[in-house]
């Protein structure tokens, strides 16, 4: 690509990482307890990825398209209602 | 006219230039700039945000934030607050954010000084920054008023600093003679962003380029750089229609035909035409060229205005250790060379961590100026004890 081309800055339209499957990155996955998780959404907020889903009525769940497996959920989630477990 | 400090004079031209938002750490010499601008904030003279930060990183980073929402952007550091910086530097002008920086040059760390060398800017030369040197208080208020315009324009989108020597410039007082706020502001144009930050049109800003691209980006940013050079002279020529005030990329004095030319920046190039003048009253001939507009260098000036000297001498207010001379002797060797020009050029260090230059020390260096055999291929280190 010539840098005529290029866009100055290199600006891009955003919400490259939500159009983007990292599902092949992890070694271990993120599984809740649903009976333990009280949807304090805690791991939504610390989450760097879009990979924790909110819902209406409904406790969050993990998108693993978009999950990286770095265990950030776990750690955070003050019930211990995430756990990390081996990929099959 | 009134009497104000460099940081004072910082602070009223901010002010004065309508800026939406400033995000500044406190750091010596430069506080005063933070300070008067929040009593402005707080006695209701400045309407634009202002905001606290817990560091430098911080503060850049809260501006880079705030240019790409395409707002007017100032921040003020110095010394270590500028190396702390350094990683945002790059991603400000890598993101094309023109940003306004005033910095009150200071030397680094260790051992801790509070006073000017120019070794801080020098550490970021090449970071892609628009910097302008100051030898006056009301140069410092001028340019920083002249560097939003200039920062701003669609053909340079690149971030700036107006560079003064700590304490000897950013504390001594000064006549400035003001000016209005109306014709400032005709004078300047808002940022052009092309992309503005925007939450119900996300973008993202620099984005990862690849082995691919990147190189073109650069490229881009170097193409703003030269325009930035036309364009300099052309803010220069529109401020001096409203202002009466006009500087140039360079200020030359006596430079054509002088047996030797001093080449130098900041406070001291004053300091060096004094002296200059006083000893051409007693029959000597010697010239000044002062370096105002440091980056982009401005290359075929310099030369034009060098060629004709029977010999040239660099002054540089920092270091570049383990380097063959300064930065300016560097930059104003490879320019003369590159134009096949191959007078004698001397390298001299001076002034740093703050030790004084007179009109005194001034006569003392042209006159090791006469005697190019005792400079060999090194820097002489003028000033240093034993």
């Amino acid at each position: 690509m010539s840098r005529k081309e290029l866009e100055e800055a290199a600006v891009v339209k955003g919400g490259t990482s939500s159009a983007y499957v990292v599902s092949g990155w992890r070694v271990k996955r993120p599984v809740i307890n649903e009976a333990k998780c009280t949807n304090c959404l805690i791991c939504w907020i610390y989450c760097p990825e879009p990979a924790i889903v909110r819902h209406e009525g409904a406790k969050v769940t993990i998108d693993y398209d978009h999950c990286k497996g770095c265990g950030i959920c776990e750690a955070e989630c003050p019930l211990t209602a995430i756990s990390m477990v081996m990929e099959p | 006219m009134v009497a104000l400090q460099g940081d004072e004079a910082v602070a009223e031209a901010v002010r004065q230039c309508d800026v939406d938002v400033v995000a500044a750490y406190p750091i010596t010499p430069q506080t005063i700039i933070v300070e008067k601008l929040a009593e402005f904030v707080a006695t209701g003279r400045f309407s634009g945000e202002f905001i606290t930060v817990e560091s430098e990183h911080s503060a850049l980073s809260a501006c880079l934030g705030a240019s790409a929402t395409g707002a007017r952007v100032f921040t003020a550091t110095s010394s270590q607050g500028l190396a702390y910086m350094h990683e945002m530097l790059y991603n400000v002008s890598g993101m094309r954010l023109p940003i306004v920086m005033a910095v009150a040059n200071r030397a680094l760390s260790a051992p801790l000084v509070l006073n000017a060398d120019h070794s801080d800017m020098m550490g970021s030369r090449d970071s892609g920054w628009i910097q302008v040197y100051a030898e006056n208080v009301e140069e410092i208020y001028d340019r920083t008023i002249q560097l939003f315009r200039l920062s701003e324009d669609p053909r340079v989108m690149l971030p700036s600093a107006i560079n003064f020597e700590g304490f000897i410039l950013s504390h001594d007082k000064e006549r400035v003679r003001l000016l209005e706020d109306g014709p400032i502001r005709r004078f300047l144009r808002r940022p052009t962003t092309k992309h503005r930050l925007d939450p119900k049109e996300p973008f993202t800003f620099g984005a990862i380029a690849t082995p691919d691209t990147y190189y073109e980006f650069r490229m881009q940013q170097a193409e703003a750089m030269r325009n930035a050079l036309a364009v300099f002279e052309e803010t220069e020529r529109e401020f001096e229609a409203f202002s009466g005030r006009r500087y140039g990329a360079v200020d030359a004095y006596n430079t054509e035909g002088a047996d030797r030319v001093v080449v130098v920046n900041g406070c001291t190039a004053g300091t060096m035409r004094v002296a200059a003048r006083a000893m051409n009253a007693g029959g000597e001939n010697v010239g000044v060229l002062a370096i105002k507009l440091y980056r982009p260098f401005p290359t075929e000036e310099v030369v034009s205005r060098l060629r004709q000297a029977k010999s040239v001498m660099t002054m540089d207010r920092s270091i570049s250790l383990g380097a063959p001379s300064g930065p300016i002797a560097e930059d104003v060797k490879s320019a003369l060379k590159g134009a096949g020009i191959n007078q004698p050029v001397m390298s001299l260090v001076y002034g740093i961590g703050g030790r004084d230059v007179t009109v005194e020390d001034g006569k003392k260096i042209f006159g090791l100026a006469k005697d190019e055999t005792s400079f060999g291929g090194a820097s002489v280190m003028y000033g240093v004890k034993g």
